[in-house]
């Protein structure tokens, strides 16, 4: 007997996650212009539910106020390059970086609320990050500002390269990020999170460190949220306090393609944004009510089925796509017995 | 013969992922007094809380005035003069001691209990009746604790482990006033892990091992050898 | 003098602030549900009132009578129906379902009364004041901070003088062992939530006589509760009073430096409080 990671699920859908990255990777070479702006709105989506999925199903810190480092990112990419004289890509890591400092100061600070009042807590910050940046008249106080052409232009060379360019961030922060988690989860480190998940008590009795753990976590993900947003406005072009700042947009959206695919789990974004995007597909045209379908789906979800979508996958045929849990294999030995 | 005032048939209790109790069988008669004995972990906690309706079972498997009550809630077992006084007496740390025992008897089931009866019974509850409850001695909590049960004026009281983590002086104290209780016709079921307290105040004795039951007879006149065997399981 | 009429008219709007604070605090003390839609519910009850007001006529302090009741049986039926599914162990059911319900809310009243920012006319209530010294004080955010103390007094009263109450904190206290005493958890609960939801519509029904308001505006009180109530320390009605009116006076006092600084200043408060005292002023529960 061994005791094992991998399935036979699981090397399928790695082969088929290899083939489907290169096809991915041409993209721009046999997808349209919209579908191209429509797939990296998919990718960063993804990447934000990745990343909320990391917090809150697996670190337990639900947080509500993500939208602060989306909008940070945002800005931030505008100051880098407007201010500072980087380069786009190099703004979007500058972001990243920027990100995960100020990330400190504030978990130090609402660290010291626990379960919905941490969630509300996390709210407050993001409204204090929109108050105090509509006040930064020189990236255009409450009404907002663009991104200089001559920094769109500095990109690449023809709006084709540069939505291929774009489509490419996008695609690649999108991996990145996916591939951060699960190794992260594979680690010790990872262990030690999930052990917190499923009990605290129990966790801390055998020497793991909860706060530094969840603390860890927190500027991890809200650094990587930081560099989606630099990348999602670099895409806008146009960035203000309360579209950067938007519950609706980036927490409202993310928590249903969390709840709805799969809390806790990495299949569980993935599937998430792609219901996600075909339901705003079909049903954008509603807009009010196509949130109030959300909510009440989300509603429906967590009580009748709170380990979502993929939960019900899995739950039914016991499949895993990125392997995590351990298995115990019978090995034949050389008497084959 | 009357029909037993509780008879339990054929009862498979579980506590949380395991199983606890394997088809026991016991019954009660109207105003007497039952032991139930056993070691930690043979299920009796188990048993208490299925018959006060905190753990859901099979309706049948618990017959109560000929009415199954095995899947009653507990408020619902509760309504029908069903009370117990449980492990670790587990008051109410935000109500006073008064407070406690007023909750008690929120149905307002007529009987010889009030708030003066018990005050008269344990004196020491009255002199610290506004007291937060928790902030009493253990003997003194465990007062409250009986006391709360019988402000409902219960018709069966159950009495688990009463003796857990207090002295022995005051252990006896407590003893001493239960045939006051239990003397005015209440029926009752004491678990003890006081083997001698449990058959000194009892009529019948059941004992308990590993989930089934091992012994049942008259408390006067069973022998300390065949009751070790039935404790520990020595065939 | 124009400081000390700052910190009068701050602490006044800390009544209104106590009073969206209460029903959040109540909830919690009883069964330990943050309700995020909270503050979106205190705006319904505003719509509640506008649509009473503009079908019969009312006036919008007569339209309480029939507001109230009517937000209490919704939050009986809301606790029962819903809520009470989501209560147990796991922190994430009560917050994303109420999280949801929060979003069901704004986009309902969005579809119902459209985006535009609406107001109740309480006639000369609502400009009427009187001096007291060199001050002037409004009749409206007077009797606003009226209300806040009587129906804290009511509910501390409720709480530690009657059978309710007891049974309220028992149920708080153990669930299990509150039931022996014959207690209902799942209609405790939802008598819990109705009387929170009594109280969010007298908040609701003073905030739309005093500002205007509009679906999106629920967000924003949900928070200001939340900020009184951390201010003011966990499970103390008092303390959320003391909270509310640190949050009130904060944010006039930040307006008086600069318009436009005014919420902000309220949150650097609740932020300062955060770092140098989380449990709160008046602490009586730990989170």
């Amino acid at each position: 007997m061994r005791v094992t990671r991998t399935s036979q699920a699981a090397k399928v859908a790695a082969l088929l996650g290899a083939l489907l990255l290169i096809v991915l990777i041409v993209a721009p070479w046999w997808a349209g212009r919209a579908d191209l702006r429509l797939m990296g709105e998919i990718f960063l989506y993804l990447a934000l539910a990745s990343l909320w999925n990391l917090m809150a199903g697996y670190a337990g810190l639900v947080s509500v106020g993500q939208q602060a480092y989306v909008g940070f990112g945002g800005y931030m990419l505008f100051a880098l390059t407007i201010f500072a004289g980087f380069s786009p890509v190099v703004a979007i890591v500058g972001a990243g970086v920027l990100g995960a400092l100020i990330s400190v100061p504030v978990a130090l600070l609402i660290f010291r609320l626990r379960g919905a009042y941490f969630a509300i807590g996390t709210w407050v910050i993001a409204e204090v990050f929109r108050l105090s940046f509509a006040q930064i008249s020189a990236l255009g106080g409450g009404s907002g500002s663009s991104l200089p052409v001559k920094i769109v232009r500095s990109m690449a060379d023809g709006r084709a390269a540069r939505e291929a360019l774009s489509y490419w961030l996008a695609l690649g922060v999108t991996v990145c990020v996916i591939a951060v988690i699960y190794l992260f989860l594979r680690s010790r480190q990872g262990l030690a999170l999930t052990a917190i998940r499923d009990n605290e008590l129990a966790a801390s009795s055998l020497g793991i460190d909860i706060w530094r753990t969840k603390f860890v976590v927190y500027v991890v993900t809200s650094a990587l949220t930081a560099m989606v947003g630099a990348l999602i406005y670099l895409q806008k072009l146009r960035i203000s306090p309360d579209a950067a700042f938007s519950v609706n947009d980036w927490t409202a959206f993310v928590i249903f393609i969390v709840v709805i695919g799969g809390i806790g789990t990495i299949e569980g974004p993935i599937i998430g944004t792609l219901i996600f995007f075909a339901l705003r597909e079909t049903l954008a045209d509603l807009g009010t009510v196509y949130l109030m379908v959300l909510g009440v789906v989300a509603i429906l979800v967590m009580l009748r089925a709170p380990k979502g979508v993929w939960g019900l996958i899995r739950a039914r045929f016991g499949l895993e796509l990125f392997p995590l849990s351990f298995h115990v294999k019978r090995t034949l030995n050389k008497k084959g017995t | 013969m009357a029909d037993p005032l509780l008879q339990i048939t054929g009862l498979n209790a579980h506590y949380n992922d395991f199983q606890a109790l394997y088809g026991v069988d016991m019954h009660l008669d109207e105003g007497e007094v039952l032991a139930i004995i056993g070691s930690n972990g043979a299920g009796k906690t188990t048993l208490m809380r299925s018959i006060s309706g905190l753990i859901a079972n099979g309706a049948t498997q618990l017959q109560y005035q000929g009415q199954p009550i095995g899947s009653l809630r507990a408020d619902q077992v509760a309504g029908l003069g069903i009370a117990l006084v449980p492990e670790g007496r587990q008051l109410f740390p935000s109500l006073s001691v008064e407070e406690n025992l007023l909750i008690g008897g929120r149905l307002g089931r007529k009987g010889p209990w009030s708030l003066q009866t018990v005050f008269d019974l344990f004196p020491v509850l009255e002199e610290r009746r506004t007291v937060p409850s928790t902030s009493l001695s253990g003997g003194q909590q465990q007062m409250v604790a009986i006391g709360r049960a019988l402000m409902a004026n219960p018709v069966l009281i159950l009495f688990d482990e009463i003796s857990l983590g207090l002295a022995p002086v005051v252990i006896k104290s407590i003893y001493n006033a239960l045939p006051n209780i239990v003397g005015e016709g209440m029926s009752a079921m004491i678990v003890e892990q006081d083997i001698s307290k449990a058959l000194s105040i009892s009529k019948r004795v059941y004992c308990l091992q590993e989930g089934r039951v091992s012994l049942e007879g008259a408390s006067q006149g069973i022998s300390r050898e065949s009751i070790s065997h039935a404790y520990f399981g020595i065939k | 003098m124009d400081w000390v009429n700052a910190i009068v008219q701050g602490t006044l709007l800390g009544g209104l602030y106590a009073l969206f604070a209460a029903g959040l605090s109540l909830i919690f003390g009883v069964m330990r549900l943050v309700n995020i839609a909270h503050g979106d519910l205190i705006i319904f009850s505003a719509y509640l009132g506008l649509t009473v007001v503009m079908a019969t006529g009312l006036h919008p302090l007569l339209a309480l009578i029939i507001v109230v009741p009517a937000m209490a049986a919704i939050g009986y039926a809301l606790q029962r129906g819903i809520l009470n599914h989501t209560l147990g162990d796991d922190l994430l059911p009560p917050l994303l379902v109420t999280f949801g319900l929060s979003v069901i809310l704004q986009n309902g009243l969005l579809e119902v009364y459209t985006a535009d920012p609406q107001k109740m006319d309480a006639g000369v209530l609502e400009t009427a004041s009187f001096p007291i010294g060199d001050l002037q004080l409004g009749v409206l955010p007077v009797l606003t901070f009226g209300v806040a103390i009587a129906v804290i007094a009511g509910l501390q009263w409720v709480f530690y003088r009657t059978a309710m109450g007891r049974a309220f904190r028992a149920v708080s206290d153990n669930q299990d062992i509150a039931q022996l005493m014959g207690l209902n958890r799942r209609h405790i609960f939802a008598l819990a939530m109705a009387m929170a939801l009594a109280v969010t519509a007298v908040a609701g029904i003073l905030l739309g006589i005093r500002t205007s308001f509009d679906p999106s505006v629920g967000g924003g009180r949900l928070i200001f509760g939340f900020e009184a109530v951390i201010i003011g320390g966990l499970g103390n009605l008092w303390g959320t009073l003391a909270g509310g009116v640190i949050l009130g006076v904060a944010q006039t006092i930040g307006a008086k430096i600069d318009p436009g600084w005014q919420i902000l200043a309220g949150h650097i408060a609740f932020l300062i409080i955060l770092a140098i005292r989380p449990q709160g002023l008046f602490p009586r529960i730990s989170g």
